[in-house]
């Protein structure tokens, strides 16, 4: 049970998140079958991060349910993985990579034992898929954002979770590390993970993912990405943010609207 | 040899040294998580905010470690109390709260009639008076703390470095931090008697800091931040004894000389030491790979 990849079927209903007083998400309903490669998009201050908290527990949700492999969240352990924005943690934290990346299996080792040779393995091919296994002894200081950003999704592979959340892990890495992340994402979601990403990136959604959330305090629309990218629906998620140069969508992110800003925690 | 054996025939000379020692390696091990985390602080407030419990003790004659370590675990959890409420930040909890302890701490102490001599022992350290139930406490209170760094090591990691993971791994991250908070505070209160109030958050910060730029992993810099708090402690008490002043600010400012040095020339990240790489010429290097 611990160690095969069992597909995840996530179920939420009627979620409701606030904090400080007022509401981020309200009535948030949708299920991920087991296996599902799953974008969710909107803009700035929709929600996306809060979505991501509450689902792994880190906000206290104020109703609704969250149901993984058919029970609710936190009964089954190891078997949702997290990887943050990469400004969350603190980069001059005198650990090395594979420090790092071994944190993702402390939930499986009893503090009296060492890390087995398995816990090892595990790490260090999560480092050789994300390219970085040569960087494995070096101190997390030293690396470029790109590498930081491989460093989080290697930790994740190390948690061998059933489902994958990514929060926003395609702003502010170069190309290559946009690339590889898309490859392990499809990689996982032909080994039977469940894929959550959040991203900005609306033709990245469109082009690469089975399934788009779309997201605005509330669920607007959720299905393939040929359901949910019509014209009325970016109309009434984006409003004026969306410029359709010759078919591409771009969202313009100059600007977050004012009463925003929420959503970073 | 003498000068080094001389001090040694004193028994409070001998029990002063074992103190400053045990107070040295102590501070400096919990000190790496102060550093880490931003907590300078709030050991600096915790020091200050002992010392009302100090007085209490006192004036009901009672011991003063005791008094001290009760004031500072209420100050710990009051601190993590009213921050966690959200309606203030956390520093601003801490600046309350410190100045209110010190206020009273000093109100109190100033109904005492021999409050010149014992407020500068409180404020500046009075390791030459050492009991020797006063080690058996510290001793004490060292293995205990040393032990739980070292079961909760992986605990304390995750907490400190990302507390969303530790939260994802599903680990007490409340009660982690107020366990953290209590150790924190009661390495205060030992190193009050070496160092005094004024001075134990620079125990704290002082050895610790210097360890981080020597150091590249946490276990490394706990062991060499150990290492120059019990240096530190012991030349600092010798000069003390020899040059005769106060014992406290003589570690303090080993300590400091040595965070000076390591700021200047630690390998690779001290002040001269880029300079001087900068100024070599660098070989061509292979392009950065992303």
């Amino acid at each position: 049970m611990e160690h095969s990849l069992e597909p995840a079927h996530l179920e939420v209903k009627n979620l409701q998140v606030g904090y400080n007083g007022h509401t981020a998400l309200a009535d948030v309903t949708f299920t991920v079958p087991a296996g599902g490669l799953v974008a969710v998009v909107g803009p700035n201050g929709a929600g996306k991060s809060t979505l991501f908290k509450a689902l792994v527990g880190l906000l206290p949700r104020r109703g609704g349910s969250v149901l993984i492999h058919r029970q609710p969240a936190g009964l089954t352990l190891y078997c949702v993985a997290y990887v943050p924005q990469r400004e969350e943690v603190d980069w001059r934290f005198p650990v090395t990579v594979m420090d790092v990346v071994m944190m993702g299996r402390y939930g499986r080792i009893p503090w009296f034992r060492r890390p087995s040779k398995e816990d090892v393995q595990a790490c260090q091919l999560g480092l050789d898929k994300m390219g970085i296994g040569h960087l494995a002894r070096r101190s997390i200081g030293d690396l470029s954002g790109g590498q930081q950003q491989r460093v989080f999704l290697a930790r994740a592979l190390a948690q061998q979770p059933h489902i994958l959340l990514l929060d926003e892990p395609f702003t502010g890495v170069d190309a290559a590390t946009q690339e590889a992340t898309l490859n392990l994402l499809e990689d996982l979601h032909h080994q039977g993970v469940t894929v959550i990403v959040s991203t900005h990136d609306l033709n990245m959604a469109a082009t690469r993912f089975e399934q788009v959330l779309l997201l605005n305090r509330r669920v607007l629309a959720f299905g393939t990405p040929a359901e949910v990218f019509t014209p009325e629906h970016i109309h009434e998620a984006f409003s004026g943010q969306v410029l359709n140069i010759g078919g591409v969508m771009v969202v313009d992110q100059c600007c977050p609207p004012a009463e925003g800003g929420g959503e970073a925690l | 040899m003498n000068w080094l054996l001389d001090p040694l025939q004193y028994a409070f000379m001998q029990r002063g040294l074992l103190a400053a020692l045990m107070v040295g390696v102590l501070c400096s091990v919990v000190g790496s998580y102060v550093v880490l985390r931003s907590m300078a602080f709030l050991g600096d407030a915790l020091a200050h905010a002992v010392l009302p419990g100090i007085a209490i003790a006192y004036l009901l004659g009672g011991n003063l470690t005791v008094g001290a370590l009760a004031a500072a675990l209420v100050v710990a959890l009051g601190i993590g109390f009213f921050s966690r409420q959200g309606s203030i930040k956390e520093d601003t909890a801490i600046g309350i709260l410190f100045a209110a302890a010190l206020a009273l701490g000093v109100a109190l102490i100033s109904t005492i009639r021999t409050y010149a001599v014992d407020l500068s022992h409180i404020l500046f350290g009075n390791v030459l008076g050492v009991s020797s139930s006063d080690l058996w406490i510290t001793g004490i209170l060292g293995m205990v703390t040393l032990l739980v760094v070292v079961v909760f090591y992986r605990q304390f990691l995750v907490v400190s470095f990302d507390p969303v993971l530790a939260a994802t791994l599903r680990l007490r991250v409340g009660l982690l931090r107020n366990l953290m908070l209590i150790l924190l505070g009661w390495t205060v209160v030992v190193s009050i008697q070496t160092v005094g109030v004024g001075l134990a958050a620079a125990m704290l910060v002082t050895p610790a800091a210097a360890a981080y730029l020597l150091t590249r992993r946490l276990p490394a810099m706990m062991a060499v931040s150990a290492l120059i708090g019990a240096f530190s402690s012991l030349t600092g008490l010798y000069i003390s004894y020899y040059a005769n002043i106060v014992s406290g600010s003589a570690v303090v400012l080993v300590a400091t000389l040595v965070f000076l040095l390591a700021f200047l020339f630690a390998p690779r990240r001290g002040l001269i030491t880029q300079a001087w790489q900068r100024r070599q010429p660098r070989p061509a290097s292979p392009s950065a790979n992303a």
